[in-house]
């Protein structure tokens, strides 16, 4: 029996530690932990909630846009604004173009090395690779001369002695079983993705001024203003056709490029459809409104629940029923370590318990996180892709049942495969293809928009705060890439009174809750075969498969029993 | 220009990246940098050595947005820069190793590569309660930057936050944080403010560094002047109509979708430097003020305190056209009064700082390659 700790697990955005128990060259017990903590919410309080967006959207630069869509949606609700149906559009579009390039960069340069080992391309036939590359897809750069350029790149690279950020890579780990041409397959596509990502993210620079943290939202709409005649408007036709061409882009990427390349990677790693399944509980906030934000049932992507693994039923959400544990978080609640309470009443004081750095192992038996755990109705709760396909296929949403049915028929394997680390890869993949193959029609709805005389981009009744009420709660959902987001803001006197948000990765990557239930990264490690406890690559690939993102799930602080005077200057 | 040699052909062929793309590269940066363009052939040679030089990227109290900045980088490309022009050994977003793998490679820079490698470092460093606010394998973000950061070449602070400790350090300050100069004093950094910083000067910076082994021309905070050194309003794309008095009145109204000036909306650009209007975002995309939003001044200094509430109309300019008075009462609020005459200094001093170098004899004594010392 030993104890396990990698740290910091690397490929994701922010600080995550993982201890886990070995026994019998298996997982047997597993803790998460956050291990950087800022205070966001702290730092919003006493402010302009008009403004709480470009705060709170530096939570996290990996999901940039999807706290500041959460934020502005959250004091439209406190202030019953709602916007424009261009206003609409563009956010939708702005989180579409971020769902595929967020996703696509995940498979190839977060998670692909955790299955592809770069050395194994050095072995591969070119000629080979180039015949199996063009079996498996139409796209273009395909050639024997291209894969033979890949190949010498890297061998130059390795050489050289000099591996740049493949230097600690667990190359010829005994985990790794890809024929050697899949392997420079998947990092020729690395290198392609680099590039892919880079051009197709233009989208947000014409959307949002820049991209990572786009400047364009605004408290009743967006800033991108439209009119077809103005060469000088934010978006014009010639906008719009330059957004139109780089996302039509996206689905040939991902038709050609990136599902071919995840059901070539699935095929060799089967077992992992066994393997990293987490609480059997599934949430999605819904996204993509597709008219007014409270017609919940008209999301794109729908909402509900699914509970023990149970796909012959969704349950509707009711957000009150959030709330969060600091059982074992480096936080303290007033009334008692073992309650829980929810984000509209949350309490938290910041009060590190654990080992004095430097420190080998944490005491896990005590607090050991600096994230809370959220639960919804006392449930743990898995989010993320996997629990959006599974909600809109649990619901019978066509298309999304059609591409699961299609993709599961090709890898011959039941629905019940989903629930696991490569369930989450599939569903990922998925969602990428059916965002590619919406973004192009959503453009083109909001050319016909324009050209139908609707410049209206902003709701401008209550942007002065003399039109306010003294006093206004509200809360903003969205399902960032990374799963279900909620901001919950409380205005008082025009100022921020409080704020809390709840994010994705602190459903996935919290820690034990006050009635001892695991989060579901602990869940999900339980049984993971560990061929080499000193090379943890299999602990990798199912931590990877969440896509966690640690920066958004550490900056919880609500200072209830704290001062802190604003300072004016 | 004359042409490369066989040496540097083999080299750029071993790196698999074409001489075609490399030159032209390299001429982008010589533009970027304002260097003559006799300048090129150095900065070629400069940057075809067999061994590369070696990178670590800390990440502290961050968001990511200056690796995600990074991974848009264009000219280069990112591939080039972390596969061919460095090696690039620790970057906890990207890198391959994880947990003590990761580590090791840290310690292997850190001893065998002493006094070479370039550290490059993103997000704040909490000081508070004994750093316990962010570690990394067991030790404090402080502890790690103290020992990277000391025994480095240079030290390259990315972001608001690694600078002056940007949004994590805004008041209340819950952790302590600061930037990575005032957390480790004594250290020299190069700051690259911005929130997050704009990969295209971050590129010039390190190709600069390669070439000349010094910093290009640095302002009061130890900024690049050449990115640094303009005001935001001076080169903004919507003066004209500032000067000719048209401005958004309301979000959404005429002047919004005919592009008029966003000073009556809260917009920053007349107390604000940076090169974001000129070098724009992805690729040159686009920036703020183009999608209709005025600028937050979010590279100028402790931004997140003096800037909000970003709404907020600067001081009042009395007139139209009177620009001049809008930047002098601009300065006054956020107290950068040297930056106003650093501004003017931009091109002159950059081109002095090149001719320096022309002169020196090929072995000839070395520049201080000190970067410039904070006269603010």
């Amino acid at each position: 029996m030993a104890r396990m700790v990698v740290d910091p697990i690397t490929r994701i955005e922010g600080h995550l530690r993982v201890e886990a128990q070995v026994d019998g060259g298996k997982i047997s017990d597993a803790w998460s932990s956050g291990t950087m903590f800022r205070g966001i919410e702290l730092i919003v309080r006493g402010r302009d909630p008009r403004e709480a967006w470009l705060w709170t959207q530096r939570i996290c630069a990996v999901c940039t846009m999807v706290h500041a869509l959460a934020s502005v949606r959250a004091v439209e609700n406190a202030l019953d604004i709602e916007v424009p149906n261009n206003a609409r559009l563009v956010r939708n579009l702005i989180s579409a173009s971020q769902y595929i390039h967020d996703h696509i960069i995940h498979f190839y340069h977060l998670h692909a090395l955790d299955w592809v080992d770069i050395t194994g391309a050095l072995k591969a036939d070119p000629a080979k690779t180039s015949q199996l590359a063009q079996s498996i897809s139409e796209w273009p750069v395909s050639s024997t001369v291209y894969f033979k350029g890949v190949q010498d790149r890297v061998k130059t690279l390795v050489e050289s002695r000099q591996l740049s950020l493949f230097t600690s890579g667990y190359w010829g780990h005994p985990a790794y079983h890809l024929p050697p041409e899949v392997d420079l397959l998947a990092v020729a596509h690395y290198l392609q993705a680099l590039e892919f990502q880079r051009e197709f993210i233009r989208i947000h620079a014409v959307l949002g001024g820049k991209n990572p943290h786009l400047q364009s939202y605004l408290v009743g709409g967006m800033s991108t203003a439209i009119d077809p005649n103005w060469p000088d408007a934010p978006l014009n036709p010639e906008r719009l056709d330059f957004i139109a061409q780089v996302a039509g882009t996206a689905k040939n990427f991902v038709d050609q490029v990136l599902i071919p390349d995840v059901l070539a990677v699935a095929g060799f790693y089967r077992d992992w459809f066994g393997l990293g399944a987490g609480p059997g509980n599934y949430l999605s906030y819904g996204a993509f409104p597709q008219g007014r934000i409270q017609d919940t049932a008209r999301y794109f992507m729908p909402r509900g629940f699914i509970l023990n693994n149970d796909l012959s039923k969704v349950y509707p959400v009711d957000p009150g029923k959030v709330a969060e544990y600091v059982t074992h978080s480096w936080y303290e609640y007033g009334e008692g370590n073992n309650v829980s309470l929810p984000p509209a009443k949350g309490e938290t004081n910041p009060k590190y318990s654990g080992p004095k750095p430097p420190y080998e192992f944490l005491d896990v038996e005590a607090k050991y996180s600096w994230l809370k755990a959220p639960r919804y109705d006392d449930h743990v709760m898995e989010v993320g892709p996997l629990s959006r396909v599974l909600v809109a296929y649990a619901s019978g949403q066509p298309e999304v049942k059609t591409m699961v049915d299609g993709v599961l028929a090709k890898l011959n394997a039941p629905a019940t495969a989903l629930f696991s680390t490569l369930g989450r890869i599939a569903a990922r993949a998925l969602e990428t293809q059916l965002l590619a193959n919406h973004i192009v029609g959503w453009i083109e709805e909001l050319r016909d928009s324009m050209g139908h005389g609707d410049l209206r981009m902003h709701n401008g009744d209550k942007w002065d705060p003399e039109t306010w009420p003294r006093a206004a709660q509200g809360y903003g959902l969205f399902e960032a890439p990374r799963g279900s987001l909620g901001h919950w803001v409380e205005i008082e006197d025009t100022l921020i009174k409080n704020y809390q948000i709840v994010v994705p990765s602190t459903w996935n990557a919290g820690p034990r809750d006050g009635k001892g239930q695991r989060g579901p990264y602990e869940t999900a490690l339980l049984k993971t075969p560990i061929a080499d406890p000193e090379r943890p690559l299999e602990v990798l690939r199912t931590i990877h498969s969440f896509d966690p993102c640690l920066a958004c799930a550490v900056h919880v602080v609500d200072a209830r029993g704290r001062t802190y005077a604003r300072r004016e200057i | 220009m004359p042409p490369l040699d066989q040496d540097l052909s083999r080299a750029l062929e071993n790196r698999g990246v074409s001489r075609r793309d490399f030159l032209e590269f390299c001429s982008l940066m010589v533009a970027t940098l304002a260097l003559p363009t006799r300048y090129v052939d150095k900065v070629v040679a400069a940057l075809s050595q067999p061994q590369k030089p070696v990178l670590v990227w800390l990440e502290f109290q961050d968001c990511a947005g200056n690796t995600e900045s990074m991974l848009r980088s264009s000219h280069p490309s990112v591939a080039d820069v972390v596969l061919d022009l460095l090696s690039w050994e620790y970057h906890e977003t990207i890198m391959s190793g994880a947990g003590k793998q990761a580590e090791a490679a840290l310690q292997r820079v850190v001893k065998e590569e002493k006094g070479k490698y370039i550290a490059v470092v993103e997000g704040a460093i909490p000081t508070a309660d004994d750093g316990v606010y962010c570690t990394i394998a067991g030790r404090t973000a402080l502890d790690i930057a103290r020992e990277v950061c000391s025994n480095s070449a240079a030290n390259i602070a990315v972001g608001a936050c690694a600078w002056d400790g940007g949004l994590v350090r805004a008041n209340p300050n819950p952790t302590g944080a600061l930037g990575l100069e005032e957390a480790v004093p004594g250290v020299p950094v190069v700051n690259l403010g911005g929130c997050p910083h704009n990969v295209a000067n971050t590129a010039a910076v390190l190709v600069h560094y390669l070439t000349f082994h010094e910093m290009p021309a640095l302002d009061q905070y130890n900024r690049p002047l050449f990115a640094y050194g303009a005001i935001i309003h001076d080169q903004c794309e919507r003066r004209a109509h500032y000067d000719a008095g048209r401005f958004v009145e309301e979000w959404g109204d005429e002047g919004s979708r005919k592009g008029w000036c966003l000073y009556k909306m809260g917009c920053k650009g007349p107390v604000a430097t940076y090169n974001c209007p000129s070098v724009r975002w992805n690729d040159g995309t686009s920036w703020p003020v183009k999608a209709g939003h005025g600028c937050i001044a979010c590279a100028a200094h402790r931004f997140w305190d003096w800037s909000s509430p970003f709404y907020k109309r600067l001081p009042k300019v009395p007139g139209f056209g009177v620009d001049v008075t809008a930047e002098k009462i601009g300065w006054g609020v956020v107290g950068v009064v040297a930056g106003v005459t650093a501004a003017h200094a931009v091109g002159s001093v950059i081109r002095a700082n090149a001719s320096k170098l022309d002169n020196q004899k090929e072995g000839g004594p070395k520049e201080d390659s000190k970067p410039a010392s904070p006269e603010a």
